[in-house]
């Protein structure tokens, strides 16, 4: 251990979402190749865990990671912040990379502010793109070059806004699900696979997982053609059942957005949004929707999108291809029976 | 035990429900005509940790960094239930990141000696981070427990709390002190107690008396020692009744100048860019029979459907 890991390189944590690769981790390796491309580095990558990791090495080689440190120890089995972030942590020093990514996950959220803080540099929470660029600072009048812009929405979706980490290293961010195109996997691509030599000795294992479920209902938005999407103003859980119906209909997927799940018409698996999934299918029906930013923010890049709303000045219509001021009550069944007429 | 219980919360531009007037011409927002909240899910932490002392007993301190004029969430945390407050401000803190943001709280937390519990929102709707709570945890050098749900139980210096991380709902126990971070969906915040609210309107930081007293001073009449005397008089009186917000600054946490502020912040912002969202080209279909078998025929025929 030691010296032979220095890399400069970019660092992705790998990420283990029930016995498989969680689909950010693979994204960010697609982004981090792109990155060490720019700047001639290598990929590394970091999987913590029980045991048995070494099988999800092909794939996230497929992908373009050059190097996977692996830290295996049956204490590591759930994640739990305090070993995850020292093994973490000690990993960044040794191998000393100049941009470390995770996922914008609930458990990247946890584990990469832990990281920061503990290394005192800079982190970027829940970017929708990361660049490679130069900066100048003209009142020190110094030039940065090749370092990694971080972008990601801020003020609740209103702005978009471009941030620098310029003096310290590792350059950190989270990175929003969805938003990184997979690029096509190399079947044969090599890597190699390093064993991280760790002492766990005084690391403290203080929780007791007590009970633990996973839920299967796994709804994959992001993969969806066709999504038909309830808000607020769909008014109750009775009525939202009319968004099921001409999801169903169409062979599309359920939505929602924020008002519609913290009104608990839906869960929250089905948001939509800024703060849930972002979504570009090919067609996008948004219903009882009134279209906050943050709504739109993660929809807006639909093919196309209808919109259906009492309200004739509510803001999705902006947006919207198609637009029909009225009531989804009286809407929505005469869409299913067009549909159902005309197939 | 009495349980020592510390809530951290952020006054927020309400980004959630911008309005028509607070929306420029050119289609932006106006970020100065949104008004100031108390951020959502910190109401859920304060909900928590009251729910938490008429349980097991103990007192909520609730802290916030932000401008003087953040004492208003203080006096909103005081109508709901809360026993002490500390306003954070000094110019030296302005543009801090989260990682300067979190050093600052932590000192103001190391301050309170023997805390068993730091509770914050999960998220700020202004940033949407969520890196204050890991960030203050790693600093102060506890365990944190992010998303949580529920309090199980709490007794013998442990604590059993649910939590949901995305799919997985976990039931964990776990060593005080701890710090958690507190979702949405945990609670329903209560509403001001009537009688709190009576008492505690009255409720001031030192900088507000100060303001008060020279304004209501007719010009020139007193001279700088009448005006400092009437505002240490004040001062005393509320401090007596349990009325005074504790307000600490720089010097009083002894906290380091580069580490603090925009110096002490390793992220800059190069950029911002306001979002327009460019009006696209809308086909207006009735809301009729025939408007919809129109548009359904249209999306078959360009095979939308797939």
């Amino acid at each position: 251990m030691g010296k032979q890991y220095k890399s400069n390189g970019v660092l992705v944590y790998i990420e283990i979402d029930h016995d498989e690769v969680a689909e950010v981790s693979l994204e960010l390796i697609c982004k981090a190749r792109e990155l060490a491309d720019q700047l001639g580095v290598d990929v590394q990558a970091v999987i913590v865990g029980e045991s048995n990791l070494d099988q999800f090495a092909e794939q996230i080689f497929s992908y373009g990671c050059d190097v996977l440190h692996v830290i295996e120890d049956e204490r590591l089995k759930f994640y739990e912040t305090l070993p995850y972030t020292f093994i973490v942590s000690e990993v960044i020093k040794e191998t000393a990379p100049q941009i470390v990514l995770f996922g914008a996950t609930p458990v990247g959220r946890d584990l990469a502010p832990r990281i920061a803080s503990k290394l005192k540099t800079g982190l970027t929470a829940d970017c929708t793109d990361l660049k490679i660029g130069d900066h100048e600072n003209k009142k020190l009048k110094k030039i940065y070059k090749n370092i990694l812009y971080q972008i990601r929405p801020a003020f609740g979706g209103n702005i978009i806004a471009t941030i620098i980490t310029p003096e310290h290293r590792p350059q950190m961010a989270t990175v929003r699900e969805g938003v990184i195109k997979l690029t096509q996997a190399q079947k044969n691509r090599k890597g190699v696979i390093l064993p991280f030599d760790i002492s766990l000795d005084g690391v403290d294992f203080v929780n007791t997982y007590l009970e633990r479920t996973v839920s299967e209902k796994k709804i994959n938005l992001k993969a969806a053609d066709i999504i038909v999407s309830g808000g607020g103003g769909v008014g109750s859980r009775e009525n939202f059942q009319l968004i099921h119906d001409l999801a169903e209909t169409l062979g599309g997927l359920v939505g929602a957005s924020r008002a519609a799940v913290d009104s608990g018409y839906i869960g929250r698996e089905h948001q939509i949004g800024q703060t849930g999934t972002t979504v570009r299918p090919k067609l996008y029906i948004a219903c009882g929707i009134s279209g906050a930013i943050q709504h739109r923010a993660g929809m807006d890049q639909s093919g196309k999108i209808i919109a259906i709303n009492t309200d004739p000045n509510a803001p999705i219509f902006q947006i919207a291809h198609y637009s029909i001021v009225g009531d989804i009550k009286e809407i929505i069944p005469l869409m299913i029976k067009a549909y159902k007429t005309k197939i | 035990m009495s349980l020592n219980l510390i809530v951290l919360a952020k006054q927020v531009p309400d980004t959630h429900n911008v309005t028509a007037e607070a929306m420029k011409a050119d289609g932006t927002v106006n970020r100065g005509a949104l008004p100031a909240i108390f951020n959502p899910e910190d109401l859920n932490a304060l909900e928590m940790a009251l729910t938490i002392k008429e349980r097991y007993g103990g007192s909520v301190t609730v802290m916030t960094m932000g401008p003087p004029r953040a004492s208003d969430i203080l006096r909103e945390a005081l109508y709901r239930g809360a026993d002490h407050c500390v306003l954070i401000t000094d110019r030296a803190f302005a543009g801090a990141d989260t990682l300067a943001t979190s050093y600052v709280l932590s000192l103001a937390i190391r301050k309170i000696s023997n805390y068993h519990l730091v509770l914050c929102g999960r998220q700020a709707i202004d940033g949407d981070t969520a890196q204050i709570g890991p960030q203050v945890a790693e600093k102060i050098g506890v365990n944190q427990v992010t998303y949580v749900e529920k309090i199980e139980n709490l007794e013998n210096g442990e604590i059993t709390l649910s939590r949901a991380l995305g799919r997985v709902t976990e039931t964990i126990r776990t060593k005080l002190p701890l710090l958690i971070t507190v979702t949405s969906s945990a609670n329903r915040p209560r509403c001001f107690g009537a009688k709190r609210l009576m008492k505690y309107k009255k409720a001031r930081t030192s900088f507000e008396i100060k303001q008060e007293i020279e304004s209501s001073s007719p010009t020139g009449r007193y001279g700088i020692e009448i005006l400092e005397e009437e505002i240490a008089k004040k001062h005393e009186e509320l401090k007596n009744k349990g009325l005074l917000i504790e307000t600490w600054t720089a010097k009083d946490l002894n906290a380091d100048p580069e580490s603090i502020g925009l110096t002490g912040s390793p992220t800059k912002v190069k950029k911002v860019k306001s979002i327009v969202f460019a009006a696209t080209e809308t086909k207006r279909i009735e809301p009729t029979e025939e408007g919809i078998n129109g548009l359904i025929h249209e999306l078959i025929e360009e095979r939308t459907f797939g």
